[in-house]
């Protein structure tokens, strides 16, 4: 049904998720026992309750003694199966949700190992799907798995048993006929999978429309283009109005298909059931035994419907299961050698040793460069937007590994020092700002959770944030949530702020471009000269002054360094620098000069 | 709900007729335990092998006769929900074209969606259950109990027990499972939260070596989560065993009466198995009662989200010409009198006292920081906001007295975001004017400084843009938005901010052309750069919805401290330089 959708799990997928359930291993066998029993005592309560009705025979004729000893065991038998009924629940609940937690902690946990380039080449929605919506599917796959799946299994037999037992011959029918509500339920499921994809396909069409046309809807106003979009919607409207009519029409004639279907057992078992109470003798039924088939009649099909629907289930949850597995085994990043240096009391400075590097074979970014940055000097890395400024960045943080050359901070390859080090020695603050979810104050302590607050408010000044952060409707205590009331720069205000608490001795910074306010704008420019003054900084610059004043200019474009060297140099070289400072910054200069 | 409902009434023949069959169908279903007594009261009784037969016939028949009558119901529910969907979808996005700014800034754009999308799934997935089960479910369920009060009023008096019984459970346990639900929904929504923004932040918390804190995080926010889905979970476990246990008992009392009637010679053994079949019936469809009133409880939010957009207020009032609007002689003057904005009633101004005025094919700059009022006032003139004191007045006339639509035919706007649409780009320049050729189309474009890259697009002008314009770059979005609002020679301009994707050098050769077009537009630069904006005739400095600096770049150097503040910061100190 489902399984043309659902992309094959692979191989060994299935023994992989029963490790995850080792844990529970109690409450599997719990589970299986307490299914085993809930079963036997809802398929006795029919055969008692036929048993009953045989003593009640006619006027006058009613075996009451009897009645209540049956009685009795009916209702222990009622108690035990609601009993551990709810007891099989609740041990799937625990094993599945447990399981559940344990697969998204080993996900979230090798999330923290992976390569950068793991991150960068896959979209962020894509793998929280699979953390969250996958493992999902996993867990309900399981916990239908486990109250259905069994139980199901189990009632056909026991009931497949139990009728043998009463009159093989009507078993018979039963058998012979009940398979074709399954065969009407899976044709129609065929039938329909295709008017659901083509109804899907309809309704993006028509939620891609709307979403232009209400995010949009200054511009459809502006040019009074209303009309005309709206033609164009009943367009799509009416061919999803004729898709859904007939996806769900013929997908919800499934259940009276298949009650027909059950309706033909039913009227089978009354026939026959009904010639063997007359013609009486040995293996003949009882009235009371008739009425226990027909109820037996309409139990057997049900958990065939219901299997059907977890096999599909099931094999969602296994390709769920594989999305998530692609996840925790994706490999680690390479860890730190074991005799990886600790870098202590660093002073910051910076060699690239005929450095090169590429995210792809294909594309060579960086070609055999060499730069040697004494602790304390400022280096300006320049470019139009998209040049690959980032590249840079990644390298200097070991975020991706040279592909040649090396690089190295106060003589030491960034291979052989420990990661933590390396990071704690240099700070960093882009443009796209990245703030967690929880309060100014906790946000600032990012890097020192320990941080006192007189620290914070300390690192906060020290950034030009203080002010701002006083305005805020609760001060420090402010929770930051998604999309609020912060601008831009102010945001990147409190980066620049964490990175006060700490001073690390090389600094990357990410200059503003012209979409923040000017004056926060300015602030943010104070505060990076403040953190700046003394510290190897490599900024990604956008302002003439930051540019000129630099010791050394590295130009980039189309993510390849393509010149480096001084102001002056560089414009002597009349190349893309050259090039560039005319376009886009003498104008201005002269128009100043003037 | 209530209101919906209109929506159904070019299905009033589907809307009677699907429950109308599924009714006929639960009829059927409830003669067949009759049937049953029947064979064993009269057929076994006697021995009759054709009666048998006959009866058995008859089921048959009625399972026939059902099925027809199910299918029926089903295709009419389906072609009237959908069909009632497809209209509330209809009117839903007529009037979001309609609603005036004010309204779609209030209600936003994702929300505006998810109620044109999913709201109205929720509410047809809800009239399709209830057009097939409103009378089925019910009919079932005091069908069977009235059944049984035909065979034996005596021992019938179990359901007056057994019904309330099983509803107070279902009920109960369905009431407290909502709320719960709801918890382990948020609790979920948290660690979708923890999971995305770490992935998002990877370096950041890389940087400062969180990684191990992360996961800390992340395991005590999962470990709340499975706790709250374990309790979640143990609560609606009860269900199926509770509504068994109760299922079964009175299943149990109900044969004691009937056999303490079989005894008096009131009932016959067949009777005492129809009873006991109508007693079974009654559970799933109780079950489906609850399921189906908690989604119409769902689907009536959502319905009273919809009716919230389809009541809106609709587009703006048209007033009647002031007397004292007399046309002034200089041609296309726009005049700013005293103008305030306040986006709603009560809220902060965005713009206070603003007061200016322009002639014809001048050329007004504004500048300020992000919050100033900036896009705030240029909205103002082609009316997408209604001032709340002073006037926007063109050519003299208050642009409340004037026409919508012919007021916006004559204004070109280019808003800050480059809003594309899915098309080809001669669909989206079309936009501007319709009847426009290709000469004019690349006029304008040439213009926009466009005409050279679409040239060189694979189909030029025929070049499908993708939803959003992902296959463009944001500076030739741009450019393209810019284009289309030349396409229509309009006599007022508006740059929205518009070039802030454009690196200098285009910036400077866009500006250099717009002012020489041959229909000199009044124009409106808005922008956060001295640079776009200093050759401008008038400049307004803004700073918190008030004019604090009016003049020429010259005079404003002198005479505006902010305008100097901006400008020193984006150039240097000038005068030091010179290359």
């Amino acid at each position: 049904m489902k399984t043309r959708q659902s992309q094959k799990a692979p191989r060994g997928t299935g023994r992989r998720v029963l490790s995850y359930l080792r844990g529970y291993r109690f409450y599997l066998f719990a589970s299986l026992f307490l299914a085993l029993v809930t079963v036997l005592c809802t398929l006795a309560i029919p055969v008692l309750i036929g048993r009953v009705i045989d003593c009640i025979v006619g006027k006058g004729n009613v075996d009451f003694p009897r009645i209540f000893r049956l009685f009795e065991m009916c209702v222990a038998c009622i108690g035990t199966a609601a009993l551990s009924q709810w007891l099989m629940n609740i041990a799937n609940n625990r094993m599945s949700f447990g399981v559940l937690r344990n697969l998204r902690n080993d996900a979230f946990r090798h999330l923290q190992k992976v390569p950068l380039s793991y991150l960068d080449s896959r979209k962020i929605g894509d793998v929280v799907s699979r953390v969250i919506a996958d493992a999902d599917q996993l867990s309900d796959g399981l916990l239908l798995g486990f109250t259905q799946f069994f139980t199901g299994i189990l009632t056909i037999l026991g009931t497949l048993i139990f009728m043998l037992t009463l009159h093989p011959a009507i078993t018979l029918v039963v058998v012979l006929v009940t398979p074709l509500s399954l065969v009407v339920a899976s044709f129609i499921a065929r039938r329909t999978y295709k008017m659901f994809r083509l109804q899907s396909e309809i309704r993006g069409k028509e939620t891609a429309l709307m979403e232009e046309a209400i995010t949009q809807h200054k511009t459809v106003v502006a040019f009074s283009e209303e009309d005309a979009l709206l033609a164009r919607f009943d367009d799509v409207n009416d061919q999803l109005t004729k898709a859904s009519q007939r996806a769900i029409f013929f997908s919800s004639t499934v259940n009276p298909s298949t009650r027909f279907v059950n309706g033909l057992v039913y009227a089978g078992v009354a026939f026959f059931g009904a010639l063997s109470v007359i013609a009486g003798g040995s293996g003949a039924l009882s009235v009371g035994e008739l009425s226990c088939f027909l109820a037996y009649a309409t139990q057997y099909t049900k958990p065939f419907n219901e299997i059907s629907g977890v096999i599909a289930e099931l094999q969602g949850a296994l390709a769920g299961a594989a999305r998530i597995f692609e996840v925790i085994d994706s490999p680690a990043e390479t860890p730190d050698a074991q005799d990886a240096a600790v870098l202590r009391a660093p002073r910051g400075e910076v060699v690239f040793e005929n450095l090169s590097f590429s995210y792809t074979p294909e594309r060579p970014l960086i070609d055999n460069m060499n730069i040697r940055v004494r602790a304390g000097e400022h280096i300006a890395i320049v470019g139009p937007t998209g040049c690959g400024k980032t590249t840079l960045i990644n390298l200097l943080m070991r975020f991706y590994d040279p592909t040649g050359g090396r690089i190295l901070i106060d003589g030491k390859d960034l291979r052989s020092v420990t990661r933590e080090s390396l990071r704690h020695t240099i700070g960093m603050v882009l443009q796209d700002t990245w703030l967690t979810s929880g309060t100014v104050a906790e946000n600032i302590a990012f890097g020192k959770p320990d941080a006192t607050r007189e620290e914070i408010v300390a690192a906060a000044t020290a950034a030009h944030a203080h002010a701002f952060i006083l305005r805020l409707p609760k001060g420090y205590d402010t929770p930051l949530g998604e999309g609020d009331a912060l601008s831009r720069g102010e945001k990147q205000l409190l980066c620049i702020a964490r990175l006060f608490l700490e001073l690390p001795p090389v600094l990357i910074l990410d200059e503003a471009t012209s979409s923040i306010d000017t004056r926060t704008e300015m602030q943010i420019q104070k505060a990076f000269s403040a953190l700046m003054a003394g510290r190897t900084s490599f900024v990604v610059a956008h302002r003439l002054s930051t540019v000129r004043e630099s010791d050394l200019i590295l130009v980039m474009r189309d993510g390849k360094l393509v010149e480096q060297g001084k102001h002056e140099e560089l414009l002597a070289r009349k190349g893309f620098y050259a090039e560039l400072y005319n376009s886009q910054l003498q104008r201005a200069e002269k128009k100043e000069a003037r | 709900m209530r209101k919906l409902i209109r929506y159904l009434s070019p299905y009033k023949k589907e809307a009677i007729l699907g429950p109308l069959f599924k009714m006929l169908e639960a009829f059927f279903e409830l003669l067949i335990p009759l049937l049953v007594a029947n064979i064993v009261n009269e057929g076994i009784a006697n021995g009759d092998r054709t009666y048998i037969l006959q009866r058995c016939a008859v089921m048959l028949i009625f399972g026939v006769v059902g099925l027809v009558c199910s299918l029926s119901a089903q295709f009419f529910s389906a072609k009237a929900a959908v069909g009632m969907s497809r209209g509330i979808r209809h009117d839903l996005f007529a009037r979001v074209g309609k609603l005036s700014f004010a309204e779609t800034d209030r209600f936003g754009a994702s929300t505006l969606l998810s109620r044109a999308t999913a709201d109205v799934g929720q509410v047809q997935t809800a009239v399709n259950l209830v057009l097939r089960l409103f009378l089925r479910s019910p009919f079932i369920v005091f069908g069977a109990m009235v059944m049984s009060f035909i065979v034996s009023p005596r021992a019938a008096l179990v359901f007056l027990v057994t019904i309330p019984a099983l509803s107070v459970v279902i009920f109960g346990i369905m009431l407290v499972g909502i709320p719960l639900s709801r918890k382990v929904q948020g609790a979920l929504d948290r660690v979708v939260l923890r999971t995305r923004e770490n992935l998002e932040g990877a370096r950041v918390v890389r940087a400062f070596v969180r990684e191990d804190a992360s996961v800390r995080e992340f395991v005590d926010e999962n470990r709340e989560l499975t706790h709250l889905q374990r309790f979640s979970g143990r609560f609606s476990a009860l269900l199926n065993p509770l509504t068994y246990a109760i299922l079964n008992l009175s299943i149990l009392a109900i044969i004691y009466l009937g056999g303490k009637e079989v005894n008096t010679g009131n009932l016959r053994t067949g009777d005492v198995i129809a009873l006991y079949n109508y007693m079974s019936q009654i559970l799933v469809e109780l079950v489906k009662l609850a399921n189906f009133i908690i989604i119409i409880t769902k689907a009536c939010a959502c319905a009273g989200r919809i009716n919230e957009v389809l009541e809106a207020p609709e587009g703006m009032k048209v007033y009647p010409p002031e007397n004292g609007d007399t046309p002034q002689h200089v041609s296309q003057k726009v005049e700013f009198c005293d103008v305030s904005l306040a986006y709603s009633k009560g809220a902060k101004e965005a713009l206070s006292h603003i007061d200016f005025s322009i002639p014809s094919g001048k050329t007004v700059g504004i500048i300020g920081g992000t919050g100033s009022g900036k896009s705030s006032l240029v909205h103002l003139i082609p009316r997408f906001y209604d001032v709340s004191a002073g006037a926007v007045k063109i050519d003299g006339k208050d642009v409340r007295t004037l026409d919508e639509r012919a007021l916006r035919s004559r204004i070109g706007v280019v808003p800050q975001k480059a809003a594309l649409f899915s098309g080809t780009i001669r669909e989206n320049l079309l936009w501007g004017d319709a009847a426009a050729d290709d000469d004019a189309l690349f006029a304008a474009l040439d213009a926009a400084v466009a005409g050279d890259f679409v040239r060189a697009l694979p189909g030029g002008l025929d070049y499908r843009i993708e939803q959003g314009g992902r296959n463009l770059s944001g500076g030739q979005k741009q450019r393209l938005t810019i284009a289309r609002a030349l396409v229509r020679r309009p006599e007022i301009l508006i740059l929205d901010d518009s070039a802030s994707a454009l690196d200098y050098a285009t910036d400077a050769a866009l500006r250099r052309r717009i002012a020489t077009l041959p229909f000199a537009p009044t124009l409106f630069i808005v922008s956060q750069r001295t640079a776009s904006i200093r050759d401008a005739d008038l400049i307004l400095v803004l700073e918190n919805g008030e004019i604090i600096g009016k003049g020429t770049h010259e005079e404003l150097l002198e005479t505006c401290p902010v305008y100097r503040e901006i400008h020193t910061a984006q150039f240097g100190n000038g005068e030091e330089v010179g290359v």
